[in-house]
Parts: structure tokens; C-alpha cells; sequence
């Protein structure tokens, strides 16, 4: 098996500059790449352009880099979290790219998956489809929407092995799956690396292949977004 | 007038056995807590969870386990979980047969705006284009006005839209309509509600025939 093991988040960002694009997992707080995250924010790399559904609370997730005005350019569908987000957009600051959630994961499936554009019926009509070709099949309206093409894939899994395979946990997979397809670079950190042979194969949801570096994450925070319970009675 | 409850309690008449729904923020979320006896359906996240389940009892809430307002949820037997692409496969493939979802205007043609008040409130659309772009049947969950008594009930949208032509049917807290032919059709009123206080309430044209019966709870 071809051993994808990096001994820690420094030597998994080797080659991470100022100026990339980069895709990274979760949805809202849910499988982020917590560990990648602060090795971005204490590298202070900026000028990044970051492709992920969300942006993080202002504290917490991509937050962290928009504090410090390292995101140049977002790519999301959705931002309503983040407060210190929406000042940046409005004030200018910040170049910010909203599309539609369905688009956003096939946009990056399409990416590791050799698709260089797809037609789908998300957002015409809209400001989205502005600049766009559109096309008809079967009598309903279609745009044209591409891949993109990130340096790096950051993706969170809850358990890897060493040569790179990964299986999720509940609604953590997202859009980790997609994004572990599309980085030229993927590092994949991890809850729990295993050896070789102890994951079972029909379980993987990521191949190995997608994965050029895994490690063993730490200190995972794992911060719920909205706590809501029903009252034990 | 309906509370929000009640329209969430009005459009879960709506659901129909075996159905796939998928249920926005806000209003729509509470249909689940009124899902008709003799029914069974499968609530489809966006986030990558068919067959969500209720808030989880206290104390066993699991950071990995949301829904697609980022609240903690639980799963039932029989659920599923897949990644993002997955999911709006099912939604722009129709195999989930309802999408219920809030609005801040609605047009007479369909269309739909819920997603940005330009130099105001940016926020995404999330889901939402996809999802009323591709699902059949539409539902929308509503207040008839907004907080300076305007309309939301509309000839014309009047924000960027998430969506062209798409809704068929709105509650709320006045009446059900039907959206068809450049026109919202009067179905039933809430309780206590008049012909009249609706049409004062929609700018949009209103087609009014015959007796129009209460909403039954």
C-alpha cells in the first residue's frame, strides 16, 4: 500500500502559500478541518481565495481567517453566521462569490471527477446565471456552471488509514467527500488513524487515491453551532 | 389569523403517504411536529440526512449529527447519511416529492425571493435555489405581510429572486392560495379572517370564486 502519513499539520501544509485557492470541508461547524484551519492562521498566508459552503462564527472555523483579513475571495452558498463576515462583504473588503448549495458540491465533484462543466437548473432566472450561458432540455431552462481548480483540498474524516482511505461520521461527510476529489494537494486529518487492514473496504467512502496526506488530528473542539434538545422528561 | 404553528399545522394536511419532504428554516420545520395520523414520510437534510428525527433528549446531542439550520438532530432507524452532491441528487433528480420553504416575496407568475436584501442582509441562498429550481411541488410558508403591514403577496417581486415561476401553493397566516394562470387563487381562509382583510393584504391579483370555506384544524 502507498503510505500517505505526514507526522503532523507543519509538514501537511508543506507548499501552502499566499495567494491559493483552497477548498475546505464541513458544513456550518460540522466536519471542518479544525486542525489545517489554525495552522493556516498561525502560517499567516493571505490573499486566500476559500471555497467552502459556509465561513465559520466569527470566533471559530474560517472565522478565524477572516479576522485576521486572510480570505480575500469567499466561495459559499451560505454566510449568515458570521457577523465579522457580512461587515467585510459590505464594506468592500472582502470579494465574496454566493451560489446555490447543490451547484457549489457538484462544481466540486465535477473537479476531481474530470467534468470541466455541467448544465443544471439551479439559479436561472437569478442574478446567479448572470453572464452565463443558459441553454433548453426537454423545455426547462439550464445554466452553465464549471469546475474550479484549488491548489490545495483540506477535508476532515473521522477515521483515515495510512494509505488514505476514509470513512465519515454522520452529518460530517458534507461536502469532505467532493473536496478530498478535487485538491491537487488533499490533506485528510483525521480522529483516528489506523493501520492498513483495519478499516474494512466496503465501508471507505474515500478512496486513498483522492488523498495525497493524512494525519492524525488533535484537539478536536467540535463546537456545536445551535444546541437544540429535547428536555429530558 | 394563524400563529406560526398553525401554518405549519395547516400545510402538514398537505403531506401524502410514502412522500420525501424536504423542510427549509424557520416555519417549515415545525410541519414535522404535525405529520397527519396514518402517514408515513421521510424528511430529507440538505446537509446529507434522510430520515431526520427529533431534537436528540438532552445530554445526548452529537456535534457530528445536524440538520440543515446547523441544529442538533437525531436520525431513525431506517435513515441514511451521504455527502453533499449525493443529497442534491435526490433534489434535482425529484425524487423527493415536497420542498417546503419560507419566503420573503412571492409573485403572481411563481416567482420566488428569499435569499438577499441588496447592501442589507447577505446572507446565501444555501439550498434554496436548488431546490426551487427542481422540486414539483412547492410549498410556501409565510406571513401575508410584512412588519409595516406591505404585502408580500406580490404582482412582481421587488428583490433578487431565488427562483422563476416555481410556487405553486403559499400559506399564511391568512389564507392558502394557489399560484396558476398570473394569479394567487383564494382556497381557504384562517379562522376568522374575511375575503376583504385578504384582499387588502395582497397586491398581487386575486382570484376570488365562490364561497371560500375556513381552514379546518
Amino acid at each position: 500500500m502507498i503510505n500517505k502519513v505526514v507526522k503532523n499539520v507543519e509538514e501537511a501544509l508543506d507548499g501552502v502559500a499566499s495567494g491559493m485557492e483552497f477548498m475546505l470541508g464541513g458544513f456550518g461547524l460540522c466536519g471542518i478541518p479544525e486542525n489545517c484551519i489554525s495552522e493556516l492562521v498561525k502560517r499567516e498566508v493571505s490573499d486566500l481565495t476559500c471555497i467552502s459552503n459556509n465561513a465559520g462564527v466569527d470566533d471559530f472555523g474560517l472565522g478565524q481567517l477572516l479576522q485576521k483579513h486572510q480570505i480575500k475571495k469567499m466561495i459559499s452558498s451560505y454566510v449568515g453566521e458570521n457577523d465579522e463576515f457580512e461587515r467585510q462583504m459590505l464594506s468592500g473588503e472582502l470579494e465574496v462569490d454566493l451560489i446555490p448549495q447543490g451547484t457549489l458540491a457538484e462544481r466540486c465533484r465535477a473537479t476531481g471527477a474530470g467534468i470541466p462543466a455541467f448544465f443544471t437548473p439551479a439559479g436561472y432566472g437569478t442574478e446567479v446565471a448572470e453572464g452565463k450561458e443558459t441553454r433548453d432540455f426537454n423545455g426547462k431552462m439550464h445554466v452553465l456552471e464549471h469546475a474550479f481548480n484549488p491548489e490545495f483540498a483540506f477535508v476532515k474524516a473521522w477515521k483515515g488509514d495510512t494509505a488514505g482511505n476514509l470513512i465519515f461520521k454522520g452529518t460530517a461527510r458534507n461536502f469532505n467527500p467532493m473536496m478530498a476529489m478535487a485538491g491537487k494537494i488533499t490533506v485528510a486529518e483525521v480522529e483516528e488513524l489506523v493501520e492498513v487492514g483495519e478499516l474494512d473496504p466496503n465501508q471507505i467512502h474515500t478512496p486513498g487515491i483522492f488523498v495525497q496526506r493524512i494525519f492524525q488530528g488533535k484537539d478536536y473542539e467540535k463546537r456545536i453551532e445551535q444546541r437544540t434538545v429535547t428536555p429530558k422528561s | 389569523m394563524l400563529t406560526k404553528q398553525q401554518i405549519a399545522q395547516r400545510i402538514a394536511q398537505e403531506l401524502q403517504d410514502k412522500w420525501y419532504v424536504n423542510l427549509g428554516i424557520g416555519i417549515p420545520t415545525l410541519v414535522a411536529n404535525y405529520i397527519p395520523e396514518g402517514i408515513d414520510v421521510e424528511f430529507q437534510s440538505e446537509n446529507g440526512l434522510l430520515g431526520m428525527g427529533p431534537f436528540p433528549i438532552e445530554g445526548t446531542e452529537d456535534a457530528d449529527m445536524i440538520n440543515a439550520g446547523k441544529q442538533t438532530v437525531t436520525i431513525l432507524e431506517g435513515g441514511s447519511l451521504f455527502d453533499s452532491a449525493m443529497s442534491f441528487a435526490m433534489i434535482r433528480g425529484q425524487h423527493v416529492q415536497l420542498t417546503v420553504l419560507g419566503a420573503m416575496e412571492v409573485a403572481q407568475n411563481g416567482d420566488i425571493a428569499n435569499w438577499k436584501i441588496p447592501g442589507r442582509m447577505v446572507k446565501g441562498m444555501g439550498g434554496a435555489m436548488d431546490l426551487v429550481a427542481s422540486a414539483d411541488n412547492i410549498i410556501v410558508a409565510m406571513m401575508h405581510t410584512n412588519k409595516r403591514g406591505e404585502s408580500k403577496i406580490l404582482k412582481e417581486c421587488s428583490l433578487p429572486l431565488t427562483g422563476v415561476g416555481c410556487v405553486k401553493k403559499i400559506v399564511t397566516n391568512l389564507a392558502v392560495l394557489d399560484v396558476r394562470d398570473n394569479s394567487f387563487y383564494l382556497l381557504e381562509r384562517a379562522p376568522g379572517v374575511s375575503v376583504e382583510e385578504i384582499q387588502q393584504a395582497t397586491e398581487g391579483s386575486l382570484i376570488v370564486e365562490g364561497e371560500i370555506p375556513e381552514m379546518q384544524f
